[in-house]
């Protein structure tokens, strides 16, 4: 079963680092994840999304060796890792909860997987004195856990799985934990991280955010199943299925008829917009398709001034204005009663804002929908 | 979610230790403390003899290998169809529940005050009610043999109040045998009523408040029910070994406190009726074995809780 | 928040603890008693420690307390090892072949009534003894063996309960850095429930320390532990130097919980002056 891409998107070059051939996991009768297969590149930050229940702290458990798969098989570096212990492969993991031994200091929580290895004294000191300085923590050696904040107890974490370098390190929901300044910033220290040392990450959250600034390419899960992959671009701009232009971000949504079939356009007549929505490209659907059309709202552009495009033009009614500083969401009800959300940059300092109640007009040009058949 | 720790690997290495580790205890419990009764089960029909130890064989070999059990039924007809022994069973569950019951009053209002003390305090506290159980069970109740004689304090608390003119006869009664039982027993109430109440989330208490309701009426409402399991297994904590007790009854009770306890034990010593003793022991494991599985139901409940 | 009801609860806390106290601090007061009689105040030759030395130079007492502390040592020692493998495996396997029947044979030894398990063992050793000729007679051994058996309940408890809150994924987090699951348990798992096992050594050094019932069932001639040489003293009634000894014992297990408390309780302020360290130093 190959993963449905987006139009655009190629997948990455080279031999896939990380192989994941229809690994299913069944706890009794509850299926937790179902025939997943997927590829990662080496070097990639990979991240699987989804809310919770849908599989995604399983198969990254699976990953890591604390789970054996009920069908399928892992390959890491072509070697088949599927029933190896965790204490074997050449994963490693940096939990949701840090889980830092709280009776060893940061050098010995360090040190501890180089110790299993039975690294030579002086190798290991140095070693785990590179990685402190890495994530700014020398001079913290001899801390223990419950003397760190939680910042730091982090990257103490993060440090004691990259010591060892592993082929593959797994992050469990890496910023969850922190408050909004310390995500943003941690943020980028994880992608310059990986990029100074080119390790394969495979992240799991249920953040968007989180997974549109680290990822390199996105999983979009769901119920065990892996829905589309994709750059976050991809996952955004071009989403396959009604669910993942729904997941991510905010959407306007609606149903329509294909009326108009061709090659280099289509028309869909939305009854809640109560007028039809032109494409500038082709959609392989059956003729009069019932199908999805997706505007993002940021797409949508609003006027008091009829705006002079033909098609995808709407009036409605505001009923909502929230000001968030950068940007201003409106709430606008069309005739038929349905409700469009917009979301406007604040792109000058003083100008005449829309007013509630205001009727205005919307437009959006005739790429930004997205015409989706599943 | 199930841990499969033990399944990973090759079953080697792994397996082998996991299987270790559950089989020496299990041997162990298995030998020491399953098998022997079975064995009580086996002398229950047996008959008594002249001998060390002083029973017959149940199981003989007759003549040409032909295994022969001859099972005693007399013992248990004996056993259950004298009025004393039968006395001596409704007694000891009497004797347990008021007790339980006692201690019950008693102990949650205490497990409640130190649940509810503040951080050192509560650590204190504890420690206290703790340490009595420390001290030795057998001397503590033998304080009690000190104050409640005659010529104990209390009797002359009694007599310089002129609340009494005679020294009462306090011990070899039944009130004994309740202060005793009580007084032994309380840290097993206390300890897992505290469990519970300090684990009652406060906040619902605040929100029964807010939503205009009574102190008094949110424990009946909402405390007591929550700290159900808790009430449970200190009730069966003491009850089941109450109904069995020796020692206390022993010291502070008289004839007509007379426990099962004390019955085992007077046939076992002093009758060398083994067979007699096991078949009472056979019977007082059947009636409280309902109440162990139901502590086994209560205690998996809480383990598995929120 | 106790609002009206405080008065209750206080009134039965007081009562609840001079109820706990008063027997004991009164054997205490008439250990001093010079009188033979006990609880009849000698005010002429009072207070003595008469009775203290008498105690000292009694070797019976002596003996007795020599061979309690020597069973309950070993018992302890036993019983924690069983008794933490055996928590260990309760609360880390959750599937395997007749687990229920384990779970209840680990409960059952602390809930039933001694008699029932006195006799029982017993009987046990004394078909051991006829079928392959160990134990010959009852006595130290016996009784190490019938101690351990039911103060590995105890054990059970308290590590079980200490090992549930220990977080998996700290073990998960060793074995992903390449620790075998008998390393991270001696390495991890080990240090972090040490409290449980110290106290459930101690648990169950009391328990046996203690015991009279099971132990007068499995007991033989020449092995009189110290409960049994008190059980058989106080059938007769009060005698002084039973109260010397129990103040003695008292006063062991008070220093010993006082240690035990001063410590635990500058071990919280010292970690709740670390927490407030990072707290005022993270920015």
């Amino acid at each position: 079963m190959t993963i449905p891409t987006a139009p655009g998107a190629t997948t990455p070059a080279g031999a896939p680092y990380v192989r994941i051939d229809h690994l299913t996991k069944r706890f009794g009768d509850f299926i937790a994840v179902r025939q997943v297969s997927l590829e990662i590149s080496r070097g990639e930050i990979f991240c699987l999304l989804g809310g919770s229940g849908c599989g995604k702290t399983t198969l990254l458990r699976m990953l890591a060796g604390f789970e054996t798969p009920t069908e399928g098989a892992i390959y890491i570096d072509g070697t088949d890792v599927t029933l190896v212990p965790p204490y074997e492969r050449p994963v490693n993991m940096m939990f949701q909860s840090y889980a830092l031994f709280p009776h060893m200091t940061v050098e010995q929580n360090v040190a501890f997987g180089l110790q299993q290895d039975r690294t030579p004294r002086v190798e290991m000191k140095d070693r785990v004195a590179e990685m402190l300085s890495l994530v700014q923590l020398s001079g913290y050696e001899k801390r223990k856990p419950h003397q760190l904040s939680g910042g730091q107890r982090q990257r103490v974490a993060l440090a004691r799985a990259l010591v060892k370098r592993p082929k593959l390190l797994l992050l469990d929901e890496p910023l969850g934990a922190l408050d909004k300044k310390l995500r943003e910033r941690t943020q980028f220290e994880l992608v310059n991280l990986q990029e100074q040392l080119g390790v394969t990450f495979v992240i799991v959250t249920h953040d968007q955010e989180e997974a549109m600034t680290l990822a390199s390419r996105i999983g979009v899960m769901r119920a065990g199943e892996i829905l589309q992959v994709g750059t976050p671009t991809d996952i955004y701009e071009f989403p396959n299925s009604r669910f993942v232009a729904d997941f991510i971000g905010s959407v306007n949504m609606t149903e329509g008829k294909l009326v108009e079939d061709e090659p280099d356009h289509v028309l869909i007549d939305c009854p809640q917009f109560g007028a039809a929505v032109y494409v500038d490209h082709g959609v392989s659907a059956p003729p009069d398709a019932q199908v999805s059309v997706a505007i993002r709202p940021e797409k949508i552009q609003l006027s008091r001034e009829q705006p002079e495009q033909g098609h995808n033009v709407l009036s409605g009614v505001i009923v909502g204005i929230a000001y968030l500083g950068d940007v201003t969401r409106y709430l606008v009800r069309l005739p038929t009663g349905f409700v469009l959300r917009v979301t406007a940059p604040n792109v000058y300092r003083h100008e005449e804002r829309l007013e509630q109640d205001e009727t205005v007009f919307l437009r959006w040009h005739e790429s930004a929908a997205v015409v989706v058949t599943r | 979610m199930i841990r499969s720790l033990g399944r990973i690997g090759r079953g080697g290495e792994a397996g082998l230790g996991r299987w270790f580790v559950i089989a020496l205890p299990y041997f162990w419990l298995a030998l020491f403390f399953l098998v022997p009764f079975l064995i009580v089960l086996k002398i229950a029909f047996s008959n008594v003899q002249l001998s060390m130890p002083p029973v017959e064989p149940v199981v003989t070999w007759a003549t040409d290998k032909v295994l022969q059990v001859r099972l005693h039924f007399a013992n248990f007809a004996f056993v259950l169809g004298d009025s004393l022994y039968l006395a001596a069973f409704l007694n000891s569950i009497q004797i347990a529940a008021i007790s339980t019951l006692l201690a019950l009053l008693l102990g949650y209002p205490m497990a409640y005050g130190i649940a509810r003390a503040s951080g050192t305090w509560r650590n204190i506290l504890f420690l206290f009610v703790v340490l009595p159980f420390f001290t030795s069970f057998l001397l503590r109740v033998y304080a009690w043999l000190g104050l409640l004689g005659r010529n104990g304090p209390v009797n002359g608390l009694l007599l310089k109040l002129h609340l009494i003119s005679e020294p009462l006869q306090l011990l070899q009664t039944p009130f004994a045998v309740y202060l005793g039982m009580v007084y032994s027993y309380l840290p097993f109430m206390v300890l897992p009523l505290y469990s519970a109440i300090e684990k009652l989330d406060l906040t619902l208490l605040e929100a029964a408040a807010d939503l205009g309701c009574r102190p008094t009426r949110a424990f009946f409402a909402i405390t007591l029910p929550l700290t159900r399991e808790g009430i449970f297994a200190g009730c069966l904590l003491v009850f089941i070994p109450a109904v069995g007790e020796y020692v206390i009854p022993a010291l502070l009770g008289g004839p007509d406190t007379l426990m099962i306890g004390r019955v085992v034990w007077d046939e076992f010593f002093g009758n060398r009726d083994w067979p007699v003793a096991s078949a009472l022991a056979i019977i007082l494991l059947a009636v409280l074995s309902g109440f162990v599985l139901l502590l086994q139901k209560v205690q998996s409940r809480e383990g598995a809780g929120p | 928040m106790i609002g009206r009801r405080s008065w209750l609860v206080f009134s039965a806390l007081v009562f609840g603890f001079a109820f706990l106290y008063v027997p004991i601090v009164s054997m205490v007061i008439y250990s001093f008693n010079a009188s033979r009689l006990v609880t009849v105040w000698d005010s002429v030759n009072s207070p003595t420690v008469a009775w203290y030395v008498e105690l000292f130079s009694n070797h019976e007492v002596l003996d007795a307390a020599r061979l309690s502390f020597q069973i309950a040592s070993v018992n302890a020692t036993g019983a924690v090892i069983l008794g933490t493998l055996a928590a260990f495996a309760l609360e880390r396997y959750t599937r395997f072949r007749g687990r229920a029947l384990f779970q209840l044979l680990t409960t059952a030894p602390m809930v039933l009534p001694e008699v029932i398990t006195g006799l029982s063992l017993l009987l046990l050793f004394v078909a051991l003894e006829q079928w392959v000729g160990w134990p010959s007679g009852r006595g130290a051994t016996t009784i190490t063996i019938a101690h351990m058996t039911f103060s590995m309940a105890y054990v059970i408890v308290v590590v079980q309960s200490r090992l549930a809150t220990v977080d998996r994924s700290l073990e998960e987090a060793a074995m992903d850095l390449g620790a075998r699951p008998r390393k991270v348990f001696f390495v991890i798992t080990l240090p972090l429930i040490a409290p449980a096992i110290a106290s459930g050594w101690i648990l169950a050094f009391i328990l046996s320390w203690d015991d009279i019932v099971i132990t007068s069932f499995v007991s033989g001639p020449g092995s009189t532990t110290l409960p049994q040489l008190i059980f058989s003293k106080v059938r007769l009634g009060v005698s002084p130097d039973i109260n010397a000894l129990a103040t003695i014992l008292v006063l062991i297990v008070t220093i010993g919980v006082s240690v035990l408390g001063y410590y635990m309780i500058r071990r919280d302020r010292r970690l709740l002056r670390e927490a407030q360290a990072v707290m005022e130093a993270t920015p």
